[in-house]
């Protein structure tokens, strides 16, 4: 079974890359001020439908469903996008993708494309791969575009641009965008325009729109894209060719399972109860639209998480960002920390799963299984036990192992852990005059860096209960 | 009934008071409790660290242990939760062990869920004439939905003046070996933690769970401003005032 490649393989071990974002106290408190925000809406909206829970157990059950039986739909799928007049492809990770989309764009001859956007070509890196063949691609997503402009990556699902405050892309668009008003302030609504006048002229101008897509539709062959801004309906509408890239576990069955969907994303996503734009197209419509569409299915990595019983239920995610927002690792390091275009809880079980366990291997350990992602999922993936599993089967250090049997090997016998106990008080008796330890050597030192560890008093329950 | 108690490795080395606290109370209500000699730890470290092989003789242990009791109690929603929620799990593809499980999971409590859902107490008739502020750990919160269980056992105790932590539902940033694995991000959690128990003035922090008292412990006794003292709820429900 073959791994993913492109943007989901973390360069640095995250504890590594972590420590870096965590001296940024600028980036903390953007990301602090971002994610409550978010977090709190969602909680009131969410809050005001009575039966969330029946629908989060539809959600998860409608896409188990689809997982199950993926292959046969993905097949009802091309039929019946070819039908309606898309030329449907298959890519098999990163690399097939960026080459099937860049052979596409360059047919049509043109030297920019529009771009809605979409993770999946996050994921695979096509701005990089049609920067690499002379194609510019023009991110339309407001926050996709400060990121872009101030040649960054992006750090959240859905809103790419949280680790800046309103001030920082300011000055982004400042220095960064052409034409723009040297007087340009940091009110939203200016920005605002500023962003709709520099996209404007690339609306009007591009042959070709690349997307994503939030939804596909097996029995129809439809494609939906579930937005805020109006720019991806812009995309999606006024060029002549329309290239969308989408990952395989995007298939709902029919349109009747929508229902379900375009109830649960918005509300987890931005904490609207609706999201302002939801555009739908099948295949070509003549005289209407683009007239040309191709649909590229990735898989990079997805079929070899499919074959995991227990990680499988990551390909249930809709992309919301909720686990994110009310993560308490993403929100002190923010999501560069995590390598991957998946950050957060649901990058720390998808991304390693994706690219085959060496890789990311640091990531399941990126959390400390609070267990808030897991009751914000809208899906119910229990983001917890998936983490558990992975440690269970990724790799672990030789001297971490031997510690680890060593331990149990004390543990499993009532009069060796009795002995052990006894030994830990007696070896800590000298010390306790102090009270609580400040300095520890390492590995225990990175206990002792910033806390304190107490001593063991006198007696061990046990040794209290027997004399009792 | 014959009520067991478990009493958690962390516990039993560092925290005998919190134990002893659960025997006097459930003494003082007139129910004997026993302590089978054979327990060791649930294996919760263990397992949730990757060491699934190395977590199994805990969790047989603890289920040939306890599994001849009514009921069993612990004074620790982290471990409670390990043996309900993830030993089903642990346990799937040994019939046997499954079985065994499906017995005695259900019959696992957390003190204060033994209290109010199984023996219908709420007033223990508590003094402890403090300031403190309630702490509810993840596991507890998340896992077992303890609710607000111990904050009502709280609530009946005379003197006692509860005072409201800032984003309580927060976790402090133990985590087990997440502590040591992303030391960085645990501190920066357990700051924000020790701001919001600093900012409440109170003399105790409250939990249902000694680990992450340990830990919020570890860093209030750092700060030079903090001078709020961890304590287990239990504590508080077995104290009389007297020996304030
Ligand atoms: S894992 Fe769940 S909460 Fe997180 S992004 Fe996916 S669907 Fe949303």
């Amino acid at each position: 079974m073959s791994h993913g490649t492109g943007n989901i393989v973390a360069l640095r071990p995250f504890p590594d890359a972590a420590r870096l974002e965590l001296d940024d106290a600028q980036l903390r408190a953007n990301l602090r001020r971002a994610t409550h925000t978010i977090r709190d809406k969602r909680l009131r909206v969410v809050g005001e439908v009575d039966d969330w829970e029946d629908l989060r157990r539809s959600g998860a059950a409608i896409k188990d469903d689809v997982l199950a039986r993926l292959p046969e739909l993905l097949e009802q799928f091309e039929e019946s996008a070819t039908r309606a007049g898309a030329v449907v492809h298959w890519a098999r990770d990163a690399a097939e993708a960026c080459d099937v989309v860049t052979r596409l764009v360059r047919e049509t001859a043109a030297r920019e494309v529009v771009k809605v956007k979409s993770m999946a070509t996050q994921e695979i890196g096509l701005n990089e791969a049609l920067a690499a063949v002379g194609i510019e691609a023009t991110e339309t997503d407001l926050a996709e575009l400060i990121v872009q402009l101030a040649e960054d990556t992006p750090s959240h699902i859905l809103v790419p641009a949280i680790h800046y405050n309103r001030s920082q892309i300011r000055d982004i668009f400042r220095s960064r965008m052409p034409g723009v008003a040297a007087g340009l302030t940091d009110d939203p609504p200016a920005l605002a325009e500023a962003a709709r006048t520099h996209l404007r002229a690339k609306f009007l101008s591009a042959t070709v729109g690349v997307s994503g897509a939030n939804f596909a539709i097996a029995d129809t062959g439809t494609l939906v894209v579930v937005e805020s801004e109006g720019n991806g309906r812009m995309c999606l509408t006024l060029p002549q060719t329309l290239i969308s890239v989408v990952g395989i576990e995007k298939i709902l069955p029919t349109f009747a399972e929508l229902e379900v969907f375009l109830q649960l994303l918005p509300r987890s996503s931005t904490g609207e109860r609706m999201n302002p734009y939801t555009s739908m197209w099948t295949g070509v419509t003549p005289g209407d639209g683009p007239q040309t569409t191709h649909v590229v299915l990735i898989d990079n990595g997805r079929t070899a998480t499919l074959e995991d019983e227990v990680g499988r239920q990551a390909l249930r995610c809709i992309r919301c960002s909720a686990c994110l927002n009310v993560c308490p690792v993403y929100e002190r390091v923010g999501g560069h920390a995590y390598g991957s275009v998946y950050p957060g809880p649901i990058g720390a079980i998808l991304s390693p799963q994706m690219t085959g366990a060496g890789a990311n291997k640091t990531l399941p350990y990126a959390s400390t299984l609070c267990g808030a992602c897991f009751d914000a999922c809208p899906v119910r993936i229990d983001i917890p036990q998936v983490l558990v599993h992975l440690r269970q089967k990724g790799p672990k250090p030789a001297a971490e192992r031997a510690a680890f049997r060593s331990l149990s090997w004390i543990m499993r016998d009532r009069r060796r852990y009795a002995a052990a106990l006894r030994a830990a008080r007696r070896g800590s008796a000298p010390l306790r005059g102090f009270g609580r330890l400040r300095r520890l050597p390492w590995p225990a030192s990175a206990w002792t860096d910033s806390r304190d560890v107490p001593l063991p008093p006198k007696q061990t329950f046990r040794e209290w209960w027997t004399k009792r | 009934m014959r009520i067991a108690l478990f009493i958690t490795c962390v516990n039993d080395l560092m925290y005998p008071d919190t134990g002893k606290a659960v025997v006097s109370i459930l003494e003082r209500l007139g129910h004997a409790v026993d302590f089978p000699a054979a327990q060791t730890c649930c294996g919760q470290m263990h397992a949730n660290s990757g060491y699934r092989a190395e977590a199994m003789p805990m969790v047989r242990g603890f289920v040939d242990t306890f599994r001849r009791y009514d009921a069993v109690v612990a004074p620790s929603g982290s471990c409670v939760a390990m043996v309900r929620d993830s030993y089903p799990r642990l346990a799937l593809g040994d019939p046997a062990l499954e079985a065994a499980v499906a017995e005695v999971a259900p019959r696992t409590y957390e003190f204060a869920e033994l209290l109010v859902d199984v023996l219908g107490v709420t007033d223990l008739g508590a003094v402890f004439p403090h300031t403190a502020t309630y702490h509810p750990t993840c596991h507890g919160l998340r896992m077992l939905r303890l609710g607000d269980k111990p904050l009502t056992l709280l609530r009946a105790v005379r003197g006692l003046e509860l005072r409201e932590l800032a984003g309580a539902e927060e976790c402090c940033g133990f985590g087990g070996t997440f502590a040591l694995k992303n030391a960085g991000v645990s501190a920066a959690m357990l700051a924000d933690k020790c701001g919001a128990v600093d900012s409440t003035g109170a003399e105790y922090v409250v939990a249902a769970d000694n680990s992450c008292l340990t830990h919020i412990g570890g860093g209030l006794s750092r700060r030079a401003a903090s001078t709020a003292k961890p304590i287990h709820y239990a504590e508080i429900l077995a104290s009389t005032g007297s020996a304030q």
